[in-house]
Parts: C-alpha cells; structure tokens; sequence
C-alpha cells in the first residue's frame, strides 16, 4: 500500500514540477500544487498509464488531492 | 486621419549563428554558416540530412522544464527572442499594458508537437493525447504566451503567410501603431521545423539542398552550383513604438520603418513568375508607402532562399524596379548563413537589415564563388562591406506567391 502512496506522489511530482517535500497526503492539485485544470487531465492521464487502468472523466474531475488519488486507486486496482 | 510614425527600439533574436542579437551580428559579420548536419533525429533514409538548428538552445533563464515541456520549442525560441527584446527595448513597467501588443507568426507552428501527439496517438489511443497538444502547438500562441508572460493587453494576432510570415507581422504590427490601436508592438516570427516531417515534406516539393557532405557550403543564393534552400530554426522578434511614444520615454531608436509593400504572385503553389513580377511590386509599393525613389535605397536583404528559380526571379524584380540603380546597390542574402527560418526569416532579415542601418555595414552573401547566368548585382560575396546605409529594402517571398517588403529608413 505505500509502494501506491510512493508511486502516485512520483507521479504527482514529475508532472506538476514540484519537490517531493512539498507533496502531501493532504495536498490539494490545484491549490496546493499549483496546477491548472489541464495539469489535472494530464496528472489523471499519466495514474492511468502507471496503474494501467482507466478512470473515467466523471471519477477524474472528484481527484483534487493526493489522497484522494491514493483512495482511488487502491479501491480500483 | 494623419498615419503616425512607427520606429523600432528593441531587438531580439536566437538563430543558429547566437543565442542573441550581438552574437548573431559579430557571426554574420564573420560570415559564418550556422548550418550542421542533423543531429535531434536518426535522417537515415532522408534526402536532406542538414539544417542551421540550434543545439546549444536553454530555455532555463525563462521556465522551468516543467513548463517548457508543454510547449513547442517555436514557442520557446519566440519567448526567449522576445524577452531579449523587450529586455532591449527598457519598456519601463509604468507602461499601460493596453497600449502594448503582440504579433509574433510561425510558418507552421508546433510541428514536431503534432508529430509526437500523433505517434502517441496511434500507439496508445486517443485518451493518452496531451491536454497541451493544442495550446502548446498552435500559431498563435507565440503572441499568447508573450502577453500573458509579460501582462500585454493590447492587439494580439499572428499572421501565418508560410515565409513571408515575419514580414506581415511586423508589417501589421506597425499599422496597427500608425492607426493607433497600440504604442508599442511586440512582432516578429519563431520556426522550428527541422523535424523529421518537416524535413521530409520540403524534400519532397524538391525544395531544399541535399548538400550533406559539406554543410557550410549548402545555402549559396545566386550561385551557379546551388540545389536549394536549408532549413534555419529560431526566432526573431523587434519592439516598434509610435515615434512620439519612443521619444516621450527618451528610447533608443534604431531605425524608423517608414515602408510596407505587398502583392501576390497568383501564379503557382511554390514557384514565382519567371519576370519576378510579384516581387517587383512589393517592392514597388513599398517605396510609394514610404514616399522613397528608387535611388534612396543602399541595401537589399533578399529573400535569396538558393533556389534556382527563385534566385533569378527576385534579381529580375529588383532590376525592373531599381533600372540602373540595381547595380549601385548592395544586395545580400544572409540566408547563406542563417538558413533559410521560414515564417521567421521576415523577422530575422528585418532585424539585420535595421544593423545594417545602424552600423553601416551590409553583411555578406557567403557561397556565391561562380554567380549563375543572369545573376549579375553585387551580392557582396564572401565578406561584409561597410557603406553608407541610410535606407533598406527586407524582402520576403512565401508559397501561396505572397510577397512583402519592408522598408527601414534611418532615423536622426
């Protein structure tokens, strides 16, 4: 489960172009993190390509913090 | 209504012969070739294996990497050449931000973008394409990314006239000065095109050198030995003002463009009339814009691609507008040095020709060792030439037959 936590955060800091410390369980994509709503569709496009699963545009838009994303991909895997 | 004067107070520019405006001139003094074998792709296969592209290029002064990968690299060259202008230019940050504009064009926008989208595509399906494909790659984005980097409200276009593409947007741009709709105007072009569809399609419309084995010598406008034109990446991007706004602020003003002219061909996609009578009337018009006789103008910067066609066609327009005169003139091509930049080679051919004003000096056409047939001007092969410059004619020609010459005056 924290090999998840690890890879979503490595995810999160490669395409939103922040540092590792920065990244928290609490973090919010876009109010935290400095994304764009485009930032966003390619951070949930990029979840897909590392889990290999899909997650669909309506389940993408309720994403806003790492820990949600976390959640998410745990239940879904 | 009264036409207000236009003057130009900054320049930027980053090419393969520099990263900025004095490197590119001391390079194009020394007459250097920017030009290299391909390198940022595998050209096994390809006709044409050269390009004047830019290895050297660091976006880091400007943007994280983060945010340079979601943009084309025709963007980036665009913003790197415009902050160096504007940077120029000491626009002081007191500045109305809705009388500043920005016209900067691509020939063809994000190409290498579009590439990689679509190999993405294909491998992956439709849901694994960037949300940064669009905006990272198309034209007018070099015009966006400048306001938004740099809080300019006013006019923002990009004009899109394949390689006369620079020349209209600084051409617009400074009409939309003397019209009033701006102070100051941001315009120029930016190209990357040296990818590997970029390089395959001008192969095959038999447009460029295939020269491979000796790089230097591929881009020789007028020659007897010239097979085409080499593909130049970058961008060069002027700041005009309305003379009065430039004077207000105490600017440096390198020269006035006091001429716009432009016809069409309409005669063929990519070819000119043999009698180069677009051309001709370009530049015609541009003298009448300018309220010039034929006799006021020192200098040509040519378009000058190292075609065969296009090569004679542009000495015959300048023979039928100059008469006499034609011989007395310099008449250079630097694409022999910088490659040809497509929709920023207006812009780039702008900026030197406004040095050539400045310093006096007309930098050369490298190459031209044996001029072919019915090419008889004096092209200042081989070495620049200082001379008295006090008016000069940018000329630029682009596939559709789109003509557009540019005319700088010296400003006391």
């Amino acid at each position: 489960m924290s090999n998840i936590e690890e890879r979503v955060k490595k995810i999160v800091c490669e395409q939103l172009g922040v540092k590792e410390e920065d990244v928290k369980a609490s973090s919010s994509f876009v109010d935290d993190l400095g994304a764009d709503s485009l930032d966003t569709v390619e951070l949930v496009m990029a979840l897909e390509e590392e889990f290999e699963t899909e997650i669909p545009d309506e389940d993408a838009e309720k994403l806003t913090t790492v820990q949600e994303a976390i959640d998410y991909i745990i239940a879904n895997l | 209504m009264n036409k207000r004067r236009v003057v130009i107070t900054g320049l930027g520019t980053v090419n393969a012969l520099g990263l900025n405006t004095t490197d590119t001139w001391q390079a194009l003094l020394a007459g250097k070739s920017g030009i290299s074998t391909i390198e940022h792709f595998d050209t096994e296969g390809y006709a044409t294996r050269i390009a004047a592209s830019i290895p050297d290029f660091d976006i880091s002064a400007i943007m994280t990497e983060k945010e340079a990968r979601k943009i084309d690299l025709f963007l980036q060259y665009a913003l790197v050449a415009a902050e160096e202008a504007i940077l120029d230019a000491n626009l002081p940050d007191s500045l109305d931000r809705d009388r500043i504009g920005v016209a900067v064009g691509s020939g063809i926008g994000g190409l290498s973008t579009i590439e990689n989208s679509h190999v993405q595509l294909l491998k992956s399906g439709p849901r694994r394409v960037s949300p940064f494909l669009v905006p990272g790659a198309v034209i007018n984005m070099a015009s966006g990314n400048i306001a938004i980097r740099h809080g300019f409200r006013g006019p923002n276009f990009a004009i899109t006239t394949a390689c006369t593409t620079g020349t209209h947007n600084i051409g617009y741009a400074a009409r939309t000065i003397a019209y009033g709709d701006a102070d100051v105007m941001i315009a120029g072009g930016a190209e990357a095109a040296s990818s590997p569809l970029g390089i395959a399609g001008f192969s095959a419309a038999r447009a460029m050198s295939n020269r491979n084995d000796e790089p230097q010598r591929a881009s020789r406008p007028w020659d007897k030995e010239r097979d085409g034109f080499v593909l130049g990446d970058g961008s060069a991007v002027l700041v005009l003002e309305s003379l009065e706004h430039a004077q207000a602020r105490g600017a440096t003003i390198y020269a006035e463009l006091s001429g716009l002219g432009l016809s069409d061909d309409a005669h063929h996609i990519t070819s000119p009339p043999e009698d180069g009578s677009g051309a001709a009337a370009a530049m015609l018009n541009a003298l009448k814009d300018a309220d010039l006789q034929p006799e006021d103008i020192a200098y040509i910067n040519a378009h000058g691609t190292s075609t065969q066609v296009g090569d004679i066609a542009e000495t015959r327009a300048i023979k039928s507008v100059f008469g006499e005169h034609a011989y007395k003139l310099g008449v250079s091509s630097t694409k022999s040095m910088t490659g040809h930049l497509l929709g920023a080679a207006g812009a780039i051919e702008a900026l030197i020709t406004i040095l050539a004003i400045r310093h006096n000096i007309a930098p050369p056409t490298i190459n031209l060792d044996n001029p072919d047939e019915g090419c008889d001007l004096d092209y200042i092969a081989h070495t620049a030439r200082p001379m008295t410059i006090n008016a000069a004619i940018s000329n630029s020609f682009g596939f559709g037959g789109t003509n557009g010459s540019l005319l700088f005056t010296r400003y006391d």
